[in-house]
Protein backbone atom coordinates (compact mmCIF):
# COMPACT_ATOMS: atom_id res chain seq x y z
CA UNK A 1 0.00 0.00 0.00
CA UNK A 2 1.41 3.27 -0.89
CA UNK A 3 2.06 6.34 1.55
CA UNK A 4 1.37 8.47 -1.44
CA UNK A 5 -2.13 9.79 -2.70
CA UNK A 6 -2.80 10.26 -6.37
CA UNK A 7 -1.80 13.76 -7.21
CA UNK A 8 -4.97 15.13 -8.48
CA UNK A 9 -4.50 19.03 -7.06
CA UNK A 10 -2.16 21.39 -6.64
CA UNK A 11 -2.95 20.95 -2.74
CA UNK A 12 -2.31 17.09 -3.43
CA UNK A 13 1.55 18.53 -4.75
CA UNK A 14 1.80 20.02 -1.15
CA UNK A 15 0.81 16.85 0.72
CA UNK A 16 3.18 15.17 -1.86
CA UNK A 17 6.06 16.95 -1.12
CA UNK A 18 5.37 16.71 2.89
CA UNK A 19 5.61 12.89 2.14
CA UNK A 20 8.75 12.76 0.16
CA UNK A 21 11.23 13.31 3.29
CA UNK A 22 14.54 14.66 0.78
CA UNK A 23 11.82 17.45 -0.68
CA UNK A 24 10.85 18.35 2.76
CA UNK A 25 14.78 18.56 3.98
CA UNK A 26 15.28 21.17 0.74
CA UNK A 27 11.97 22.84 1.99
CA UNK A 28 10.58 23.20 -1.21
CA UNK A 29 6.57 24.25 -1.81
CA UNK A 30 4.28 24.57 -4.71
CA UNK A 31 1.88 27.36 -5.42
CA UNK A 32 -0.70 27.84 -8.08
CA UNK A 33 0.39 29.91 -10.72
CA UNK A 34 -2.68 30.34 -13.40
CA UNK A 35 -4.01 26.60 -12.90
CA UNK A 36 -0.03 25.17 -13.42
CA UNK A 37 2.07 24.64 -10.18
CA UNK A 38 4.81 26.75 -9.52
CA UNK A 39 7.86 25.20 -7.07
CA UNK A 40 9.83 27.37 -5.26
CA UNK A 41 12.34 26.71 -3.13
CA UNK A 42 12.32 29.66 0.22
CA UNK A 43 15.63 30.65 0.92
CA UNK A 44 17.59 28.88 3.85
CA UNK A 45 21.27 28.54 5.14
CA UNK A 46 20.81 24.57 4.98
CA UNK A 47 21.19 25.15 1.42
CA UNK A 48 24.12 27.38 0.88
CA UNK A 49 27.11 25.50 -0.91
CA UNK A 50 29.56 28.00 -1.03
CA UNK A 51 29.86 30.61 1.84
CA UNK A 52 32.26 33.34 0.21
CA UNK A 53 29.74 34.18 -2.84
CA UNK A 54 27.49 33.01 -0.64
CA UNK A 55 25.76 30.50 -3.09
CA UNK A 56 23.39 27.72 -3.24
CA UNK A 57 25.29 24.60 -3.59
CA UNK A 58 24.80 23.22 -6.75
CA UNK A 59 23.28 19.77 -5.92
CA UNK A 60 20.53 22.06 -4.25
CA UNK A 61 19.48 23.47 -7.82
CA UNK A 62 20.00 20.25 -9.51
CA UNK A 63 17.72 18.53 -6.87
CA UNK A 64 14.99 21.00 -6.05
CA UNK A 65 14.95 20.96 -10.21
CA UNK A 66 14.52 17.00 -10.47
CA UNK A 67 12.27 16.87 -7.48
CA UNK A 68 9.74 19.63 -9.18
CA UNK A 69 10.19 17.63 -12.37
CA UNK A 70 8.79 14.45 -10.32
CA UNK A 71 5.97 16.47 -9.02
CA UNK A 72 5.21 17.65 -11.55
CA UNK A 73 4.95 14.60 -13.98
CA UNK A 74 2.65 13.19 -11.09
CA UNK A 75 0.52 16.30 -11.14
CA UNK A 76 -0.47 15.93 -15.01
CA UNK A 77 -0.86 12.45 -15.03
CA UNK A 78 -2.77 12.31 -11.88
CA UNK A 79 -0.39 9.61 -10.57
CA UNK A 80 0.34 8.15 -7.68
CA UNK A 81 3.56 6.36 -8.30
CA UNK A 82 6.61 8.55 -8.31
CA UNK A 83 8.25 8.27 -12.19
CA UNK A 84 11.84 7.11 -11.41
CA UNK A 85 14.56 9.43 -12.81
CA UNK A 86 16.69 7.91 -16.15
CA UNK A 87 18.79 10.34 -16.54
CA UNK A 88 19.53 14.27 -16.17
CA UNK A 89 21.49 16.79 -17.16
CA UNK A 90 21.96 20.35 -15.69
CA UNK A 91 23.49 23.60 -17.20
CA UNK A 92 24.82 26.17 -14.79
CA UNK A 93 24.00 29.63 -16.29
CA UNK A 94 24.43 31.84 -12.94
CA UNK A 95 24.97 31.39 -9.82
CA UNK A 96 22.71 30.91 -7.26
CA UNK A 97 22.43 33.86 -4.66
CA UNK A 98 20.87 33.69 -1.09
CA UNK A 99 17.42 34.22 -2.11
CA UNK A 100 13.97 32.21 -3.02
CA UNK A 101 14.52 30.15 -5.94
CA UNK A 102 11.78 29.25 -8.87
CA UNK A 103 11.29 26.54 -11.39
CA UNK A 104 9.30 26.27 -14.57
CA UNK A 105 9.13 22.69 -15.81
CA UNK A 106 7.48 21.77 -19.52
CA UNK A 107 6.76 17.99 -20.26
CA UNK A 108 8.43 17.45 -23.89
CA UNK A 109 7.47 14.56 -24.82
CA UNK A 110 5.51 11.64 -22.78
CA UNK A 111 4.92 8.03 -23.74
CA UNK A 112 3.59 5.37 -22.69
CA UNK A 113 6.63 4.94 -20.30
CA UNK A 114 9.10 7.08 -20.64
CA UNK A 115 8.72 11.11 -20.37
CA UNK A 116 11.14 13.87 -21.24
CA UNK A 117 10.93 17.30 -19.09
CA UNK A 118 12.65 20.23 -19.46
CA UNK A 119 13.27 22.46 -16.22
CA UNK A 120 14.18 26.08 -15.42
CA UNK A 121 14.95 27.45 -12.52
CA UNK A 122 15.57 31.26 -12.02
CA UNK A 123 15.34 34.24 -9.03
CA UNK A 124 14.52 37.80 -9.93
CA UNK A 125 13.59 37.19 -13.47
CA UNK A 126 12.64 34.43 -15.05
CA UNK A 127 14.30 35.63 -18.69
CA UNK A 128 17.44 35.36 -16.76
CA UNK A 129 17.83 31.64 -15.53
CA UNK A 130 20.33 30.37 -12.75
CA UNK A 131 19.79 26.71 -14.32
CA UNK A 132 18.45 24.60 -17.30
CA UNK A 133 17.87 21.33 -16.88
CA UNK A 134 16.86 17.98 -18.70
CA UNK A 135 15.81 14.67 -17.58
CA UNK A 136 13.95 11.42 -18.92
CA UNK A 137 11.86 9.46 -16.50
CA UNK A 138 10.13 5.87 -16.15
CA UNK A 139 6.72 6.09 -15.54
CA UNK A 140 5.19 4.56 -12.45
CA UNK B 1 42.78 -0.33 -13.92
CA UNK B 2 45.86 2.07 -12.97
CA UNK B 3 46.02 1.54 -8.66
CA UNK B 4 49.04 3.55 -8.75
CA UNK B 5 48.58 6.98 -8.03
CA UNK B 6 50.60 10.15 -6.66
CA UNK B 7 49.55 12.57 -3.36
CA UNK B 8 47.32 15.28 -3.89
CA UNK B 9 49.29 18.15 -5.47
CA UNK B 10 49.03 20.56 -1.84
CA UNK B 11 48.55 18.25 0.67
CA UNK B 12 47.95 21.52 2.92
CA UNK B 13 45.72 23.46 0.86
CA UNK B 14 43.64 20.38 -0.03
CA UNK B 15 43.28 18.85 3.50
CA UNK B 16 42.00 23.15 4.63
CA UNK B 17 40.29 22.63 1.62
CA UNK B 18 38.15 19.55 1.81
CA UNK B 19 37.85 20.66 5.32
CA UNK B 20 35.94 23.90 4.20
CA UNK B 21 33.77 21.76 1.86
CA UNK B 22 32.80 18.88 4.06
CA UNK B 23 31.86 22.51 6.79
CA UNK B 24 29.69 23.94 4.22
CA UNK B 25 26.04 23.70 5.57
CA UNK B 26 24.41 21.73 2.68
CA UNK B 27 27.19 19.21 3.13
CA UNK B 28 26.81 18.66 6.94
CA UNK B 29 22.83 19.06 6.45
CA UNK B 30 23.28 15.84 4.01
CA UNK B 31 26.25 14.39 6.23
CA UNK B 32 28.84 13.82 3.75
CA UNK B 33 31.94 12.58 4.73
CA UNK B 34 35.46 12.64 3.12
CA UNK B 35 36.85 9.30 2.75
CA UNK B 36 40.47 9.82 0.63
CA UNK B 37 42.03 11.60 -2.48
CA UNK B 38 45.23 11.09 -5.02
CA UNK B 39 46.38 13.42 -7.33
CA UNK B 40 43.34 13.79 -9.80
CA UNK B 41 40.26 11.78 -7.56
CA UNK B 42 38.48 11.99 -4.77
CA UNK B 43 36.26 9.29 -2.59
CA UNK B 44 33.65 10.64 -0.54
CA UNK B 45 30.63 9.23 1.72
CA UNK B 46 27.24 9.71 2.37
CA UNK B 47 25.69 8.11 5.30
CA UNK B 48 22.61 6.45 5.08
CA UNK B 49 19.72 8.94 6.98
CA UNK B 50 16.18 8.42 6.23
CA UNK B 51 16.16 12.54 5.53
CA UNK B 52 17.95 11.28 2.03
CA UNK B 53 15.04 9.37 0.99
CA UNK B 54 12.87 10.25 -2.42
CA UNK B 55 10.09 7.50 -2.35
CA UNK B 56 8.33 6.45 0.94
CA UNK B 57 7.10 3.59 -0.21
CA UNK B 58 10.57 2.15 -1.33
CA UNK B 59 12.89 4.24 0.88
CA UNK B 60 15.47 4.55 -1.76
CA UNK B 61 17.26 7.73 -1.92
CA UNK B 62 16.46 10.62 -3.95
CA UNK B 63 18.50 11.16 -7.19
CA UNK B 64 18.93 15.06 -6.08
CA UNK B 65 20.60 13.71 -2.92
CA UNK B 66 22.86 11.22 -5.39
CA UNK B 67 23.61 15.01 -7.68
CA UNK B 68 24.81 16.74 -4.67
CA UNK B 69 27.15 13.85 -3.93
CA UNK B 70 28.70 13.65 -7.37
CA UNK B 71 29.13 17.94 -7.93
CA UNK B 72 30.69 18.07 -4.44
CA UNK B 73 33.10 15.02 -5.14
CA UNK B 74 33.83 16.25 -8.75
CA UNK B 75 34.60 19.39 -7.67
CA UNK B 76 37.03 18.13 -4.78
CA UNK B 77 38.83 15.81 -7.67
CA UNK B 78 39.64 18.95 -9.37
CA UNK B 79 41.39 20.54 -6.13
CA UNK B 80 43.87 17.69 -5.84
CA UNK B 81 45.41 19.07 -9.02
CA UNK B 82 45.79 22.78 -7.86
CA UNK B 83 48.59 24.37 -6.27
CA UNK B 84 46.58 26.65 -4.02
CA UNK B 85 42.63 28.45 -3.62
CA UNK B 86 40.84 29.13 -6.85
CA UNK B 87 37.21 29.54 -7.72
CA UNK B 88 35.35 26.96 -9.78
CA UNK B 89 32.30 27.01 -11.12
CA UNK B 90 29.82 24.09 -12.00
CA UNK B 91 29.08 24.72 -15.87
CA UNK B 92 27.33 21.32 -16.39
CA UNK B 93 26.85 17.96 -15.01
CA UNK B 94 25.04 15.03 -16.69
CA UNK B 95 24.25 12.22 -14.56
CA UNK B 96 23.17 8.75 -16.17
CA UNK B 97 21.24 6.94 -12.70
CA UNK B 98 22.12 3.27 -13.37
CA UNK B 99 20.16 1.09 -10.37
CA UNK B 100 18.26 2.58 -6.92
CA UNK B 101 20.48 3.68 -4.29
CA UNK B 102 19.13 1.04 -1.42
CA UNK B 103 18.38 2.49 2.03
CA UNK B 104 20.26 2.00 5.06
CA UNK B 105 23.52 1.67 3.02
CA UNK B 106 26.46 4.21 2.89
CA UNK B 107 26.63 5.62 -0.60
CA UNK B 108 30.20 6.25 -2.02
CA UNK B 109 31.21 8.85 -4.92
CA UNK B 110 34.69 8.56 -6.34
CA UNK B 111 35.47 11.65 -8.74
CA UNK B 112 38.32 11.64 -11.20
CA UNK B 113 39.64 15.31 -12.60
CA UNK B 114 40.80 13.66 -16.39
CA UNK B 115 41.15 16.90 -17.81
CA UNK B 116 42.40 20.81 -16.36
CA UNK B 117 43.01 22.95 -18.95
CA UNK B 118 43.86 26.89 -18.22
CA UNK B 119 40.12 27.59 -18.00
CA UNK B 120 38.06 24.05 -17.42
CA UNK B 121 38.33 21.00 -16.08
CA UNK B 122 36.26 17.70 -17.05
CA UNK B 123 35.18 15.21 -14.62
CA UNK B 124 33.94 11.59 -14.31
CA UNK B 125 32.11 10.34 -11.37
CA UNK B 126 30.89 6.72 -10.33
CA UNK B 127 28.63 6.77 -7.32
CA UNK B 128 28.15 3.56 -5.54
CA UNK B 129 27.55 1.26 -2.35
CA UNK B 130 28.36 -2.10 -1.27
CA UNK B 131 29.96 -3.13 -4.79
CA UNK B 132 31.75 -0.31 -7.27
CA UNK B 133 31.41 -2.56 -9.81
CA UNK B 134 27.68 -2.04 -9.20
CA UNK B 135 27.35 1.82 -9.61
CA UNK B 136 24.10 3.93 -8.80
CA UNK B 137 25.17 6.32 -11.05
CA UNK B 138 27.90 7.74 -13.65
CA UNK B 139 28.21 11.62 -14.13
CA UNK B 140 30.38 13.78 -16.67
CA UNK B 141 30.59 17.64 -15.75
CA UNK B 142 32.61 20.55 -16.76
CA UNK B 143 33.52 23.24 -13.78
CA UNK B 144 35.26 26.73 -15.45
CA UNK B 145 38.52 28.15 -13.41
CA UNK B 146 38.73 31.43 -12.65
CA UNK B 147 35.60 33.31 -11.66
CA UNK B 148 35.35 37.26 -10.77
CA UNK B 149 34.31 38.00 -7.42
CA UNK B 150 30.66 37.83 -8.14
CA UNK B 151 30.81 34.17 -8.93
CA UNK B 152 30.25 35.27 -12.81
CA UNK B 153 32.29 33.13 -14.76
CA UNK B 154 34.83 35.37 -16.34
CA UNK B 155 34.73 35.67 -19.99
Amino acid sequence: MSTLHPVHTIEDLACAIAAIPYASLLGMQVRDEAGQPMFFLPYAEHNIGNTLLPALHGGVIGGFLENAAVLHLMWAREAEGIPRVIDFSIDYLRSGKPQDLFCRCDIVRQGKRIANVLMTAWQDDAARPVAQARAHFLLA
Amino acid sequence: MNSLWLPVENPVFFEQLQQWFMALPHCRALGMRFASAERGRATLELPFNDKLIGNPDTRVIHGGVVTSLIDTCSGTAIYTLLGGPEPLATLDLRIDYLRPARPDASLYCMAECYRLTDNVAFTRATAYQDDPQKPVAHSVATFARGMDPKGKVAA
